[in-house]
């Protein structure tokens, strides 16, 4: 059973802002998945190696050139919540 | 016969000879949506205007003589995760629900090279999590057949519209199941192609190494359409592939197929499994050569599945910060506030659940046991495949292993709403094609037939279920 403390560390690294409530009720249905998926610890899989990606594909490279972006930047910028002189903008990092 | 009663094929014929306008097909279904959609609840957005003067402009351009391809102006609706310039992409998600597409995705460009009518954007689970449509932060999708029942997911939406005559086709995503299983319990056809032989260029991305986009159709014919016009390689996405096309020309007393015995045990429904070898059995009658065959590892590609997808999808996720796009929780005194109430607030429970799962998978300390094994499992449920498909052409079973559920039925479990996926999931872990196709009804809930090609041999599955389609409308 994955502990209260766990799904506090969790929810920061993913930097979901959850409730004691919702802690106390994603601990338990956490609690119960990964109940479920110790069943891969049946499964020997010392001599196996890793698949990522199903389907075999080469690397796919082009010329190191910028290109011309299809949607005007400025399209996007306004998308953001807060903007400044044609820049996103966010709050600050640093110095609580 | 109708105009909503039409297939793709069908309605093509008659624009091209004239007997209706793509104007008065485009009305039929439009009228459709507003007598039906209140119900069901397939379409999030309809784009009267938009469809009704693409329609306009497609009549005039066969007027003046031009030459139309099968798809020009057909009605189809497209889930609301891939985008279409100047229409709005929720996700079905409290985060995207302003969200304005600044571009088209590459599937929905190829369909607009092809002057489609786009009638509007169907309802899923937000981001594609789920089994039910219920995750919708706008409300859950019901299954037309019957309505106190889900029309599974999470193409819910896609699914139910072309079941009730809301669009001629539709286009899904399929990540576990999600294009398969809501064609099986709407009774209606979805493909699931190879990885990477459609472009997932504006799809809005949950599990990258799993998710594809597919047809969903009214018949198997429709479906090898639609597929031909969206597959391809794309530049914009480095993960697709041009289609290998493999001639499918086969005699049916040649074919071998397989069937999984691990298929057919404990959780089965009883009369789905009665339905499904009752299509087997057909198919032994019409001279192919059916064989047992195992896939011993078929039992830990769900809990496998289970630790892959929500950590491809809590990576994937991140991005929606309310900094960029999307609901934003401005107040706080610094970012982190930002971020936590964002998150916090814009995503439903399933789609935290994700996150939470796949971060805690991939977190230090737990990356080796969970994740990791996790991905040299999916290695052993591929070489499973890789062997069984040495010996057959395709195999045989069923898409769902429950009937289309009762509203509300497991939505308070999220486990039991997991297991659900137990037929599909293993085929995107392995990236394989895979057509879901009516083979009956229990009562008036539908049943689907899956059927489960070698890589790039979409052609090939779809001549297999039209040869059962054949003996079915028959």
């Amino acid at each position: 059973m994955i502990s209260k403390e766990e799904v506090k560390h969790i929810a920061k690294l993913a930097r979901l802002g959850l409730s004691e409530k919702e802690i106390e009720k994603m601990r338990e249905e956490l609690s119960k998945i990964l109940d479920y998926i110790e069943k891969l610890k049946e499964v020997d899989v010392s001599k196996v190696e890793p698949t990522s990606h199903s389907i075999k594909v080469e690397n796919v490279m082009r010329a190191d050139e910028s290109l011309k972006s299809k949607v005007q930047n400025s399209k996007l910028v306004e998308m953001a919540p807060d903007t400044k002189d044609g820049f996103v903008k966010v709050k600050s990092i640093l110095g609580r | 016969m109708k105009l909503t009663d039409l297939t793709i094929s069908q309605a093509h014929e008659g624009l091209k000879k004239k007997e209706f306008s793509a104007l008065e097909l485009c009305r039929a279904y439009l009228d459709k949506i507003k007598e039906k959609n209140r119900e069901i609840f397939a379409f999030l957005t309809v784009n009267e205007e938009l469809a009704l003067s693409q329609a306009k402009k497609i009549d005039n351009s066969i007027s003046g003589g031009k030459k139309i391809s099968v798809l020009t102006g057909i009605p189809v609706a497209i889930k609301d995760n891939m985008l279409v310039e100047g229409v709005k992409c929720t996700a079905a998600s409290k985060m995207l629900e302003h969200f304005i597409d600044p571009y088209d995705a590459t599937v929905v460009k190829k369909l607009k090279d092809e002057d489609c009518v786009i009638l509007g954007k169907t309802n899923l689970d937000e981001f594609a999590m789920g089994s039910s449509t219920e995750n919708s932060a706008f409300g859950p999708t019901r299954n037309p057949h019957d309505l106190t029942r889900v029309p599974g997911g999470t193409s819910g939406g896609s699914a139910a519209a072309v079941a009730a005559d809301m669009a001629v086709y539709a286009l899904g995503s399929d990540t576990g199941g999600s294009v398969r299983q809501p064609a099986s319990f709407c009774g209606v056809v979805g493909l699931k192609p190879t990885y990477g032989a459609v472009s997932r260029y504006g799809l809005i991305a949950f599990a990258s190494s799993l998710d594809q986009i597919g047809p969903i159709t009214k018949t198997v014919e429709d479906c090898k359409t639609v597929f031909d016009a969206i597959s391809g390689k794309d530049e914009l996405d480095s993960t697709s592939v041009e289609s290998k096309i493999r001639n499918s020309k086969f005699e049916i007393r040649n074919l071998k197929l397989g069937v999984p015995k691990e298929y057919f045990v404990k959780g089965l429904d009883p009369e789905i499994e009665k339905l499904v070898k009752a299509a087997i059995k057909k198919y032994e009658e019409m001279g192919a050569k059916i064989e047992e065959v195992s896939l011993p590892h078929a039992e830990y590609a769900l809990p496998a599945y289970y630790i892959i997808n929500p950590s491809e999808a809590s990576a994937n996720l991140a991005r929606y910060d309310g900094i960029k796009y999307g609901f934003s929780v401005q107040e706080g005194k610094d970012l982190m506030d930002v971020y936590l109430k964002t998150k916090g607030e814009g995503f439903g429970e399933e789609v935290r659940r994700r996150i939470m799962l796949g971060t805690y998978s991939l977190s230090a300390g737990y990356y080796e046991a969970y994740y990791l094994r996790a991905q040299k499992v999916r290695t052993l449920v591929k070489n499973d495949f890789d062997k069984v498909f040495e010996k057959v052409d395709a195999l045989l079973g069923p898409v769902s292993p429950v009937l289309p559920f009762k509203i509300g039925e497991r939505i308070a479990d999220p486990l039991s709403m997991y297991l659900v996926d137990v037929y599909t999931v293993s085929i995107n872990l392995v990236g394989l094609p895979a057509l879901s196709l009516p083979c009956g009804k229990v009562g008036k809930l539908p049943v689907g037939l899956q059927i489960i090609g070698k890589p790039f041999e979409e052609n090939k599955i779809l001549d297999i279920g039209k040869t059962f389609e054949e003996t079915w409308t028959s």
